[in-house]
């Protein structure tokens, strides 16, 4: 097998009678579906309007991002990380850059950390109103889509300011930021949280009573704690499901321990428990980043790191809580410029599993308000 | 991390031979610390494991991150008695890393975690090329699509594994990209001509 041109069995399933049963139908859906959030393909499988079960078919994004990261070292591989989670870049080039700096054996200066908590907030609060925008749109109320797209600029003007890019940012440099904060900086993002506190209850006013709102997401999509830790599930759906679990508190990275914030949990684990945990981690994201802008220390904002970078031999597991989830980061080191190996756990793609287990029994609309509410974004669930 | 506060540059003691630390870079601007090494890892569950499976399992520690170094005969009991008994839930990931120029070319890695004890686990497991792994899917349900892009990607195969066929790449792809001696450039031609009809342009 050391052939990599060695044609490798496809396994086909035997053929399912069951596909001729008259009480059956398969129905594809996608890749080209507005409402599926990019390029995914579900093969559904139902009996009248109800969802039996389905079928996921991803890697329609797939750029080998793994491997392209073999070839590249470890400075050149920071801004691929953006293309992956790419509406919460920020995220995952803190992710990335961290897990470099354990390997090095290195840690970002203070200040450094305060900037990257700041940014890495907005982007969450950013990708969740790209959230909310897109997953009501789907259920069918449009309103909400141009408040947050609207909002969220605001969020992306900043980003722009200070690193000249609005949605792949790579914003962070191993070893901290490669860029001081602009002068007004700190007002600006105090003018924005200003300006945003009263919005979340603008968006809340359309949807958190809405009788159809509510109609199409609650009950819809339900997933108990305990099977959402069996598929590995993470983030908001996690916590909404009641179990109170935060990457940022449960093992703290960047500066999160310095900071006061809480850790929202639903009971029920359905759509609407989901759409209020992210509604409210906006709010204590916007605690975070008051704290953070109000706290910001003076000094370096970057390490004593050697201009080449040559972790010694070893591994590591570095994991985040991005917007969407647990993103970790397992790299291994031959001592060399290069990375040995670099592993992506991507919330997206461990969270996307769980789509056959909460559509089955329910009907075909549902499954798009499923999808919306997993929050996912496929350039991460292929990378 | 919270798992055991152990300072990353322990001295470097009993290890055998463990891969030579790297080389330091030639003109070091700043004397950096020595390059630190795992070192055996000393708790309640490392004694427990030793004393089970004595030489088929090593407990060590890295920058404060431990690991097991399983062999694969006790892998599945290991991997049975940690979600089991030590509460390890969560299967964060499988993955795994290829070492061409050894004789079990494969490194298999199980990132796990524990919700009551915060607390994570890797455990590492050496294969043969063409050796099947055992499946962990009827412990942790999540390693479906972990063990298939593994699969997909390196061509192991899981033994047990409900549905194993390619997830990120077509169906009938060749080869497994994130093997080493497939190339960055290297494409599956074949593939591309027949089903794109275009010349890969690579």
């Amino acid at each position: 097998m050391n052939d990599p041109n060695a044609i490798t069995p496809v396994q086909n399933p035997p053929e399912e009678k069951t596909f001729l049963d008259a009480s059956e139908l398969v129905i594809n859906m996608g890749p080209q579906h507005p409402a599926t959030h990019g390029v995914l393909r579900v093969i559904l499988k139902l009996d009248g309007e109800k969802v039996l079960g389905l079928e996921c078919v991803i890697g329609y994004l797939h750029r080998g991002v793994e491997k392209i990261a073999e070839n590249r070292t470890y400075t050149m591989f920071n801004p691929y990380v953006d293309r992956m989670d790419y509406v919460a870049a920020v995220s995952n080039g803190l992710g990335y850059c961290e897990a470099v700096e354990k390997l090095l054996n290195a840690e970002a200066p203070p200040r450094a950390k305060y900037i990257r908590v700041i940014l890495t907030e907005l982007n969450r609060i950013a990708s969740h109103q790209l959230w909310l925008g897109t997953h009501a749109l789907d259920i069918g109320a449009m309103t909400p889509l141009f408040y947050t797209f609207r909002d969220r600029e605001e969020i992306l003007k900043i980003f722009e300011k200070y690193c000249g890019a609005r949605l792949t940012t790579h914003a962070f440099r191993i070893g901290g930021c490669q860029y001081e904060t602009y002068d007004g900086f700190e007002q600006d993002v105090r003018n924005f949280l200003d300006f945003f506190a009263p919005k979340i209850s603008e968006y809340e006013e359309l949807l958190t009573t809405n009788r159809i709102w509510v109609r199409r997401t609650k009950n819809v999509g339900v997933i108990s704690g305990k099977d959402c830790i069996a598929l590995g599930v993470t983030g908001p759906v996690l916590r909404a499901s009641g179990v109170k679990w935060d990457l940022r508190k449960a093992q703290p990275y960047a500066a999160y321990k310095d900071f006061d914030f809480d850790i929202p949990v639903g009971e029920n684990g359905d759509t609407y428990d989901r759409y209020l945990v992210r509604m409210e981690e906006m709010r204590q994201s916007m605690r975070i980043i008051r704290q953070a802008v109000d706290g910001l220390p003076e000094g370096p904002i970057m390490a004593k790191i050697p201009k080449v970078l040559k972790p010694p031999v070893g591994e590591i597991y570095h994991s985040i809580e991005a917007p969407k989830g647990e993103l970790g980061y397992f790299i291994v080191s031959d001592g060399s410029t290069q990375p040995y190996r670099i592993r992506v756990r991507p919330p997206s793609f461990v969270n996307l599993q769980a789509l056959d287990v909460m559509c089955r029994g329910a009907l075909v609309a549902d499954v798009i308000a499923v999808i919306g509410t997993l929050d996912i974004v496929l350039g991460e669930v292929d990378r | 991390m919270p798992e055991d506060p152990k300072p990353p540059d322990a001295p470097q003691s009993a290890q055998p031979a463990e891969p030579k630390p790297a080389a330091p870079a030639k003109p070091t601007p700043a004397a950096k610390p020595a390059a630190p090494v795992p070192v055996p890892w000393e708790s309640p569950l490392a004694a427990r494991l030793k004393e089970q499976f004595v030489s088929g399992v090593e407990p060590l520690t890295y920058l404060g991150q431990n690991y097991l170094q399983v062999d694969s005969v006790s892998l599945v009991p290991i991997l049975q008695l940690l979600r089991d008994e030590q509460q390890f839930d969560y299967c964060v990931d499988i993955t795994a890393v290829h070492y061409p120029k050894r004789e079990r070319p494969f490194d298999l890695i199980w990132i796990l975690y524990s919700f009551p004890h915060n607390q994570r686990l890797r455990v590492r497991a050496q294969f043969a090329d063409g050796e099947s792994a055992p499946t962990a899917v009827n412990l942790w349900p999540t390693a479906n699509w972990l063990e298939r892009e593994v699969f997909d990607m390196f061509g192991i195969r899981f033994e047990g594994h409900p549905d194993l066929k390619r997830i990120l790449l077509p169906d009938g792809w060749k080869g497994h990209p994130l093997r080493k001696d497939y190339g960055i450039l290297q494409q599956d031609q074949e593939w591309v001509q027949i089903n794109l009809g275009i010349e890969s342009g690579q």
